[in-house]
């Protein structure tokens, strides 16, 4: 797709590129541009993590990524959105997955981006495979057992 | 009608590596995409059960009583962690 494209998702094997991406939200009328960076964690319930790995149903993951920053732009007064997320080896400090928007007004830029980044871990098809420093390694979230738990949605503002 | 038919399916994440293979034909009678998962799962011990996973048929999420045409391409998906 052309930089011109108002949504932008993607599924990448190499490196996220900031910078470009960053580019794709700038829009005359955009005066507020909100980014999220989800990096890979030294550690994950308790355990050293080494390294990890994404795996990803590419073709669902496309359509699903698109319909996700298609309802954002649906839901919020947006002037562009792209995602972007990793597959393959990563380490620790990488950028695992890349969310921005644009928007005339900080409000819409920062609740389109928390519902990106919402949506995309809860639905696309895309897995985590973590190594630990322990020599053992597991499917996030595949336990038969015991679901991890999803992170606390913070409160309203609070202005002390 | 309880004929046979030809499905592929594709594995991924902890279901490819319980399966050991990343796609396969599958000859089954199976009615609904359900009816297949729990053939599959029988024949091959996968541990998580249906209400864990969803499915997608073509290439877009179905629902699980999606009835099965020769020649679907089926994934069962298990439960996802991106970001």
């Amino acid at each position: 797709m052309g930089s011109g494209e108002r949504l932008w998702f993607d599924v990448a094997g190499d490196a996220i590129d900031v910078a470009a991406l960053t580019r794709r939200l700038l829009a005359p009328a955009a005066g507020a541009v909100a980014t999220f960076e989800g990096r890979v964690r030294d550690h994950a319930a308790g355990k050293a993590v080494t390294s990890l790995a994404y795996e990803a149903y590419e073709e669902l993951a496309r359509r699903e990524g698109e319909r996700i920053l298609a309802e954002a732009a649906s839901r919020f007064a947006l002037e562009r959105a792209a995602c972007v997320h990793r597959v393959g080896q990563l380490r620790v400090g990488d950028c695992a997955v890349w969310v921005g928007v644009s928007a005339a007004h900080r409000g819409a830029a920062f609740a389109a981006c928390r519902y990106v980044i919402d949506e995309v871990k809860a639905r696309l098809p895309v897995w985590k495979h973590e190594r630990y420093a322990d020599g053992s390694a597991v499917w996030v979230n595949a336990s038969e057992v015991v679901p991890e738990q999803p992170e606390p949605v913070s409160p309203g503002p609070s202005r002390t | 009608m309880a004929a046979g038919k030809r499905v592929t399916v594709e594995y991924f994440a902890v279901l490819r590596e319980q399966r050991a293979v990343a796609s396969e034909t599958v000859a089954t009678s199976a009615r609904t995409a359900r009816d297949l998962y729990e053939e599959l799962r029988q024949r091959h011990g996968f541990a998580l059960e249906a209400g864990r996973l969803r499915v997608a048929v073509n290439g877009d999420f179905a629902p699980w009583e999606r009835e099965l045409a020769d020649g679907d391409r089926l994934v069962f998906i298990p439960p996802v962690a991106g970001g």
